[in-house]
């Protein structure tokens, strides 16, 4: 018999967005299994301000001088590659966690980026890119002429 | 996210440095790669936001620990509109075996990745043994 619980509409509706979280990482699993690189590596946070964003990817170890960040229009391409450790003929590993290889991670903005503008740094492992709103998308003050 | 951080130094009781850990901050275990070489054990570890001032390395009895403290960060007039990774503090620990010279663990950490060389004691490094004609 049901548990009338279940039958709850207000408490399913508060288990869908865990729904979604575990179909998001179910698909995401399976993505990976034919795709030559870790889908999750490059996890990135986005912060939005008023006329740019900040984007921020843990991205340890990788040589600054190799990423290659584009922006087109509102699109933003961070790829590279992280190389493994060099390990000799002879030695062994214990354990093997830390992702290494080829990655590309592509984030659609909500704005057109000033493209010119663009900065990225890199510290503790941390790049930060800063898009800048392109000054045409700006939201433009119409002012009320008064007849 | 300001908030946290700022609450953290009244967490922290200056009278008593053993209850550090009690920080309002999440607590992540690092991923790692542990290989031999022929003389050492190198064991790294990812720790992106960690620099050399805010990661701790103890070897307690035969328990080598790493601990690091990441600062959560804020953006001015800044809202986070889409997360995939969150920042919080690193903790893992490894028991080290009689064999590793505890003396001589090294410690580097660069980009966000720290690398610990642990020699080997020298009575347990591979000896190569000449054998005579008799």
């Amino acid at each position: 018999m049901l548990q009338p619980q279940i039958l709850d509409y207000g408490s399913m509706m508060d288990q869908f967005p865990e729904f979604q979280r575990l179909k998001k990482g179910i698909s995401r699993l399976m993505s990976a299994i034919d795709v030559p690189y870790c889908p999750d590596f490059t996890a990135v946070n986005v912060w939005s301000g008023q006329d740019d964003a900040v984007i921020t990817a843990e991205l340890p170890g990788i040589d600054p001088g190799k990423l290659d960040i584009s922006v087109t229009g509102n699109i933003l391409k961070i790829s590279g590659s992280r190389e493994p450790e060099a390990v000799r003929n002879g030695d062994g590993y214990y354990r093997r966690e830390r992702f290494c290889g080829p990655f590309t991670r592509t984030l659609q903005l909500s704005f057109q980026a000033d493209a010119a503008r663009v900065d990225a740094k890199y510290e503790k492992g941390i790049l930060q890119i800063t898009v800048p709103r392109a000054e045409s998308d700006k939201p433009k003050k119409i002012p009320v002429r008064k007849d | 996210m300001e908030n946290k951080s700022e609450q953290v130094p009244t967490a922290v009781s200056p009278a008593a440095p053993q209850v550090r850990w009690m920080r309002d901050a999440k607590r992540y275990i690092p991923p790692v790669d542990v290989y031999e070489t022929a003389d050492n054990i190198i064991l790294v570890a990812d720790v992106p936001g960690a620099d050399e001032k805010s990661i701790d390395i103890t070897v307690e009895k035969n328990v080598l620990t790493i601990q690091g403290t990441v600062e959560p960060v804020a953006f001015k007039d800044h809202k986070l509109s889409y997360l995939e990774y969150d920042v919080g503090d690193y903790y893992r620990s490894f028991t080290l075996s009689g064999e590793i010279d505890r003396e001589k663990i090294a410690a580097v950490v660069r980009d966000g990745v720290l690398h610990l060389t642990l020699p080997k004691s020298e009575q347990m490094k591979t000896k190569k043994i000449a054998v005579k004609s008799a």
